[in-house]
């Protein structure tokens, strides 16, 4: 583990690797999350949802309202397993977000799925403070981890257990083409949780991994002026 | 043939009267006549004859599908509902609907008087009937679909009645009509004249369904001929008097589902289905429907499921009865399977999945089904989660975006270059540039579903500036003669 200090995260030199591996959410714990999209039409949210849900056989009940259909489109089934899901998705699709957390709130009181998915777009009235912390009571009485999708939505109140803010990045090297872009790279922000410390990480997630807890990386960006300057060019090394 | 008529009449008009109509099925060669209606008959249309040869002879003639099938689950309902007359009743053929009313005429002041009243109702539900009485099963068949209508035959005057009945009304097989027919036996009457013996040694040898002296030994009375009557359905059903009227339906509703859930446990049954319906003093009656996703007798989980479903009844000045009634059972066993007491977490997922229908709809509550397509957008289908079944993903090679609009969004370029994807596009009033790109990849439109002139497309993966990944494609080539200029449209973002 990292020691955190007031002035940030402390990088101890003695490791070998300069940035080190940060302890990816434990998709597993059954609290709230809320996951805030950095910008608008921006699908590093849903990659992020999906690589943290635990591996299980159970289904994943997945609950949009119509405007967040609207705005990022539908859930493509096809593109799932190709990214490295496994499980079976359950889709719940309402159109007003009062039965989003109606069925979110039924959902995260059935123990036989392994999580409970939802996305609102939009900060409307019924996703309140109240709204959220009854949800996320629900989700810790019946051991299943709830996940909720923000999108258009910039810091409401939520009684969230963890509150991330994710957006994309420029993706990796690929690996045969330069042109082309490559594994995706996702900006992750901590910037509410209870036990844990927040912070801003890099996030990767790596469908071949044979271990799934590998499947999901984060690392911590360098503070280090030269090597985030170093990183600009590689991303836009296709350009030239 | 009345059936028919109904059905069409509802959605269609009717060919006039003088219109010949046959209803055809499908034989060994093409299709033949099923049933035809009064201007065909009397135009000589056989029944069994081709269709084809029957148009060439009657150009105007107007052939429809017959729904085999269909006819017989009605008749087996009508010979439910003919259950009003006399306790046996049984569907006889593809046509015909036996009553045993033995004991059951003088209810109805007698068999004319019955019949006649037969006769009505029948022609209230639109349907023609020939009606016969006999002593005999066998004797009442053939004298009503031979005997021309209404025939009542008393005990005596069986042989009497039955003897101008051509051989064939014995319902014995072509062959041996045929057979009968060259031996010069055309009548019932001539038949039973013929000396026992040789007729015995003759047919000794065929089953007794189809043996023309078992046969009519039955119709006269010498064999014994009994009816085997199916049995009544068993209505699942719970309900409650109230002294006086009351508004509220939801305190009663424990009692209800206790008391059905008791009834099915002893039959070792499940409810599927759900009907709750309130009896209102006015006289009205209102219903509300619930349909659960495994078969259960669990009394919280349907009171439950009921209470979400009674915000819409409308209870008038008040009700004062209620029923709860299981519409669909199923075989519920009790069952343990796992020792230590734990819930079985399959059973949990069809509980949530039938409070889930009946509060928000079953065609919300969707699993995925896959169809083999190569565009997008049709590869995957939505099966209610009630109706349908889970179902392993295909494998799909190439990349594909996490999520997917439908339909894909128009985006307007800003810079095109030749090859690739614009370098700047603006879509929903943001402008974007393309940082990286990835592609073609062709998808050429399926000849077989989609209508002619459909253009290709170019699918592309393009990173823009910043780090969003989105996948574009354009609609058709330049020059590829179908349309002008291509278009771009976005469809995906990936992850």
């Amino acid at each position: 583990m990292i020691p955190d200090s007031p002035l940030g995260q402390v990088i101890s030199l003695s490791t070998k690797r300069l940035v080190q591996d940060v302890p990816a959410p434990n998709g597993g714990d059954a609290v709230l999350r809320d996951v805030v999209s950095g910008g608008p039409f921006d699908g590093a949210v849903t990659g992020f949802v999906l690589s943290c849900l635990p591996d299980s056989d159970a289904p994943v009940l997945w609950v949009s309202d119509r405007l967040a259909r609207r705005e990022n489109g539908r859930l493509y089934g096809p593109a799932l397993r190709q990214f490295g899901f496994k499980g079976q998705v359950l889709r719940v699709e309402v159109s007003h977000p009062r039965d989003v957390l109606w069925a979110m709130e039924e959902g995260a009181a059935c123990a036989g799925l392994s999580a409970v998915v939802g996305e609102i777009h939009g900060a409307p009235e019924v996703l309140s403070f109240t709204a959220t912390k009854r949800l996320a009571l629900r989700a810790e009485a019946a051991n299943v981890p709830v996940w909720l999708i923000r999108s258009g939505d910039h810091g409401a109140l939520s009684a969230a257990r963890e509150r991330w803010r994710v957006s994309s990045l420029p993706s990796d090297v690929h690996r045969w083409n330069t042109a082309a872009p490559g594994a995706p790279v996702w900006e992750a922000e901590l910037f509410r949780a209870r036990g844990r410390a927040p912070g801003t990480w890099e996030a990767r997630h790596d469908a071949a991994a044979r271990r799934p807890e590998d499947r999901f990386r984060l690392l911590s960006r360098s503070g280090d002026g030269p090597l985030a300057a170093d990183r600009e060019p590689a991303a836009d090394l296709a350009q030239r | 043939m009345d059936r028919w008529r109904r059905i069409v009449s509802q959605q269609r008009t009717l060919p006039s009267d003088d219109v010949p109509v046959v209803l055809a099925t499908q034989g060994t060669h093409g299709p033949v006549v099923y049933a035809m209606n009064v201007e065909a008959v009397q135009r000589g249309v056989l029944e069994g004859a081709r269709v084809v040869d029957v148009q060439a002879i009657h150009p105007d003639l107007h052939v429809e599908q017959a729904d085999i099938e269909g006819d017989r689950k009605l008749l087996d309902r009508v010979a439910m509902w003919a259950r009003r007359w006399c306790p046996w009743t049984v569907r006889d053929g593809v046509d015909g609907i036996l009553l045993d009313i033995t004991g059951a005429a003088h209810l109805f002041g007698g068999e004319a008087r019955m019949l006649r009243d037969i006769g009505a109702r029948f022609k209230m539900q639109g349907l023609s009937t020939r009606l016969a009485v006999a002593p005999t099963r066998g004797a009442a068949q053939m004298l009503a679909r031979f005997g021309g209508g209404g025939v009542i035959c008393g005990p005596d005057d069986v042989e009497v009645a039955l003897a101008p009945l051509p051989v064939a009304a014995l319902r014995i097989g072509e062959d041996t009509v045929r057979l009968l027919q060259r031996l010069g036996l055309k009548t019932l009457g001539r038949l039973m004249e013929v000396p026992r013996v040789a007729l015995m040694r003759r047919f000794e040898r065929m089953a007794a369904e189809l043996n023309p002296l078992v046969l009519l030994d039955r119709a006269l009375g010498r064999l014994g001929d009994p009816l085997n009557a199916p049995e009544d359905a068993v209505k699942w059903m719970a309900r409650v008097r109230l002294p006086e009227p009351v508004i509220d339906p939801v305190p009663h509703l424990e009692g209800l589902a206790a008391d059905l859930c008791r009834q099915m446990a002893k039959a070792e049954l499940g409810a599927r289905r759900l009907r709750l319906t309130i009896y209102r003093v006015d006289g009205e009656w209102r219903s509300r429907d619930v349909a659960l996703a495994s078969s259960s007798r669990d009394v919280a989980h349907l009171v439950r499921l009921m209470e979400g479903k009674l915000d819409g009844i409308d209870p008038g000045f008040g009700f004062d009865l209620l029923t709860l009634e299981a519409m669909g059972v199923e075989p519920l066993a009790l069952h343990q399977d796992q020792l230590d007491g734990a819930r079985d977490a399959s059973a949990d997922v069809a509980a949530l999945l039938d409070r889930l229908t009946a509060k928000l709809g079953p065609e919300k509550i969707t699993w995925s089904a896959w169809c083999e397509s190569h565009l997008p957008e049709r590869v995957e289908r939505r099966v209610a989660a009630l109706a349908g079944d889970v179902v392993a993903a295909p494998l799909i090679l190439r990349e594909r975006p996490l999520r997917l609009l439908n339909p894909a969004e128009e985006i307007a370029v800003l810079y095109a270059v030749p090859e690739g994807p614009p370098a700047r596009f603006r879509w929903r009033r943001v402008a974007y540039l393309t940082a990286r790109h990835e592609g073609p990849e062709r998808i050429a439109p399926e000849w077989w579903r989609d209508r002619p002139g459909t253009r290709l497309r170019d699918y592309y993966k393009v990173e823009v500036r910043g780090g969003r990944r989105f996948w574009l494609y354009r609609q058709g080539i330049l020059g590829d003669g179908r349309g002008g200029d291509p278009e771009w449209f976005l469809q995906g973002i990936f992850a």
